[in-house]
């Protein structure tokens, strides 16, 4: 396999996951709500799959499992959150903690075993071009759906009711509690759905792109999900042009390794958390940006008044 | 809200009593589950209560080990607490704690044969500036570019535990150690001094505790802590008084890292005696449960650290005799952050329930 094809098809198994997070986490913060539990609900998505593709043989049905198994641990939060009017930062710590624990847990007896790979789903015809066609068009289908998530994101949150709604909950919880929305429900969904999102995300690492379990195989990416949203200042578009550039940079070390140029690879583990620290100080250095962007409500904690 | 049969009302007053009901529900509720999850590892209730609560302090050595690791849960709690009040939220205790670890072993590596028994508070010193100078970078990237701590602190963990394991396998590494990644073992004077005899217990205990009552006295009677606080709770009220932002920013920042930075030195300088690449069972966010269930009050935070410090060892314990897997430490971790913010509710507002006739009115 030549660089190039290696480069494309690295990138993009390694950018599907955190695109799909990232997008549940969109329309979750897009709601109002910061959920910083996303790496444990990929652990135990990741988990939840693995058990279910070895046990089934089925990799659809793993996925399901997995976004299942997370968007419950996301019910969990979005209890803690919006009906006991939890703190929003603690509790993602908080219950990112429990998932990574239960996902610990339940994934002993399966500690360090593989599975096969996910089939692959070619393209017809584009896959045969050459270099670009086994980069580009012979990966799981997971792979085509992202950017299709994406677009379908821009396009929900953009011009339809439901992302409206959202968005208003978002934006103005009173008002919206005002003309007769239910901004708890509406929250609660987001966050499900933020979750499920994560599960599918932690699935797809564990059965198509890493084909392993071991307990702390989500190795920050959850975090990177989170960043990533920030990065994109809340546009779906964006969002995923960070993702397929993290992507890349994560491979990038392996590329430099290759030309044979001694880099300690503490170095190149660290280059995707220094680009992201850069990529987010360079993006809030215009405040105006970030204020323009975030929904005004994120992180707050909205109370009913009686 | 109209599907739950209680309606949640703001607190006006709060009372004495309140502030105690939710760490204790928090409690009771991780020990619940605890039963749960280990009866459901083939482990007896009264085996499980036992390992988990018992034996940690049933015998002198293990009450020691409940002493050793309360040391720095309790010292870096108090410093996450002061930033959490402010509501700068530092979740990179774990990182700066690394890099305090990296500080204070560089002289008792460099002058390995040394004898000086100045050795020891100067390792302190240095740890902490590292752990101080790695929280200074989220604090400088706040000020001045608007980066959002919770993310920059966390990216800076995983960069830390990098430079730990690149410092280890070549220039911090042990000449003489078989290319093991680890440094030298430290002199006896880069030790700290053992409190209990034929224990790892170590003065760190009494440092904790004196920054405990210097945390206290700083947020409860002193001008600074008081503008960091209404900072954190009222930011409008504390912007029209002038207590500026981004003052808050550097000194919660700081104040945590220092104190990280000085428990990884205790670390390296007490149960460890050298730089490995496990130097902390994620006391970093392990501190950050500590410092919540604590009420961010620093008495309170004192008798969380105590229970955090009883599962830690409770954990290692069922680990050896039951074969326990030390998740469940890590999930009761979980549980024990997410009861107590659940429960938050009924000390910061009023749950009551609904009368059936309000129930059918509303439905009308």
């Amino acid at each position: 396999m030549d660089t190039l094809t290696f480069l494309l098809s690295g990138t993009l198994l390694a950018a599907t996951p955190l695109l799909i997070a990232a997008l549940g986490e969109l329309v979750t913060e897009k709601s109002g709500v910061l959920n910083l539990s996303i790496e444990g609900m990929m652990a135990l998505g990741a988990v939840t799959g693995f058990i279910v593709a070895t046990a089934s043989g089925s990799y659809w049905l793993a996925l399901l499992a997995g976004g299942v198994a997370a968007a419950a641990l996301a019910a969990v939060f979005g209890f803690v959150v919006l009906v006991t009017l939890g703190n929003q930062v603690a509790s993602g710590i908080a219950v990112g903690i429990l998932g990574i624990g239960l996902s610990g847990l339940i994934g002993r007896p399966y500690e360090s075993s593989t599975i096969a790979p996910m089939h692959e789903l070619p393209i017809p015809f584009l896959s045969n071009v050459p270099v670009i066609g086994p980069g580009l068009f012979d990966h799981v289908a997971l792979v085509y759906c992202a950017p299709l998530l994406a677009v379908a994101t821009w396009w929900l949150l953009r011009s339809t009711k439901v992302g409206l709604v959202i968005r208003a909950v978002g934006e103005a919880p009173e008002a919206a509690h005002a003309i007769g929305y239910n901004v708890v429900l509406v929250r609660f969904c987001a966050v499900l759905y933020g979750g499920f999102c994560a599960g599918i995300a932690g699935a797809f690492i564990s059965i198509a792109s890493a084909t392993l379990w071991s307990d702390g195989i989500i190795a920050g990416r959850g975090w990177i999900v989170v960043a990533l949203v920030v990065f994109g200042t809340w546009r779906s578009g964006r969002v995923a042009i960070g993702a397929y550039l993290f992507g890349m940079t994560t491979l990038a070390g392996l590329l430099v390794q290759s030309t044979g140029i001694a880099i300690p690879s503490q170095v190149l583990t660290s280059v995707p958390y220094i680009v992201t620290i850069i990529a987010i100080a360079m993006l809030s250095m215009d405040p105006q940006r970030i204020r323009l962007n975030a929904p005004v409500s994120l992180g707050q904690i909205y109370h009913e008044a009686k | 809200m109209s599907v739950f049969p209680f309606s949640i009302e703001t607190r006006t007053r709060r009372t004495r009593f309140s502030a105690i009901i939710p760490p204790l529900i928090a409690v009771c509720t991780t020990i619940v589950a605890s039963i749960i999850i280990l009866t459901s590892l083939d482990v007896s209730p009264s085996r499980a209560l036992y390992y988990l609560y018992i034996a940690p302090m049933a015998t002198r050595f293990n009450f020691a080990e409940v002493i050793l690791k309360m040391a720095p849960l309790l010292l870096i709690a108090q410093g996450l607490a002061i930033g959490f009040r402010a509501r700068i939220w530092n979740i990179g205790a774990e990182g700066q704690l690394i890099m305090g670890a990296i500080g204070g072993s560089l002289l008792p590596i460099w002058f390995n044969d040394s004898g000086n028994i100045l050795m020891l508070p100067a390792m302190v010193v240095v740890g902490a500036i590292f752990g101080m100078a790695w929280a200074a970078i989220a604090a400088v990237l706040r000020v001045r570019m608007n980066a959002n701590e919770i993310l920059v602190t966390l990216m800076l963990n995983s960069i830390a535990l990098q430079v730990l394991y690149y410092l280890i396998s070549g220039p911090l590494r042990d000449p003489f150690g078989f290319n093991f990644p680890q440094s030298a073992l430290f002199p006896d004077v880069a030790m700290l001094p053992i409190l209990l005899a034929n224990t790892r217990a170590n003065i760190s205990i009494f440092f904790a505790v004196l920054v405990t009552l210097l945390a206290w006295f700083f947020m409860q009677r002193s001008f600074p802590g008081y503008r960091l606080q209404v900072g954190g709770s009222a930011p409008d009220a504390a912007r029209y008084a002038g207590f500026g932002e981004k003052q808050a920013i550097w000194v919660s920042l700081l104040v945590g890292g220092t104190c990280a930075g000085i428990a990884g030195v205790f670390e390296v300088a007490g149960p460890l005696g050298q730089l490995q690449r496990v130097v902390t069972p994620g006391y970093g966010f392990a501190a950050i449960i500590v410092a919540f269930l604590g009420g961010l009050n620093a008495l309170g935070i004192l008798a969380a650290a105590f229970f955090m410090a009883l599962i830690y060892v409770g954990g290692d314990i069922a680990q050896t005799s039951a074969k326990v897997p030390y998740s469940v430490n890590t999930i009761l971790q979980g549980v024990l952050l997410v009861s107590y913010i659940a429960s938050r509710v009924f000390s910061d507002y009023r749950v009551r329930l609904r009368k059936p006739a309000y129930n059918r009115q509303e439905r009308v």
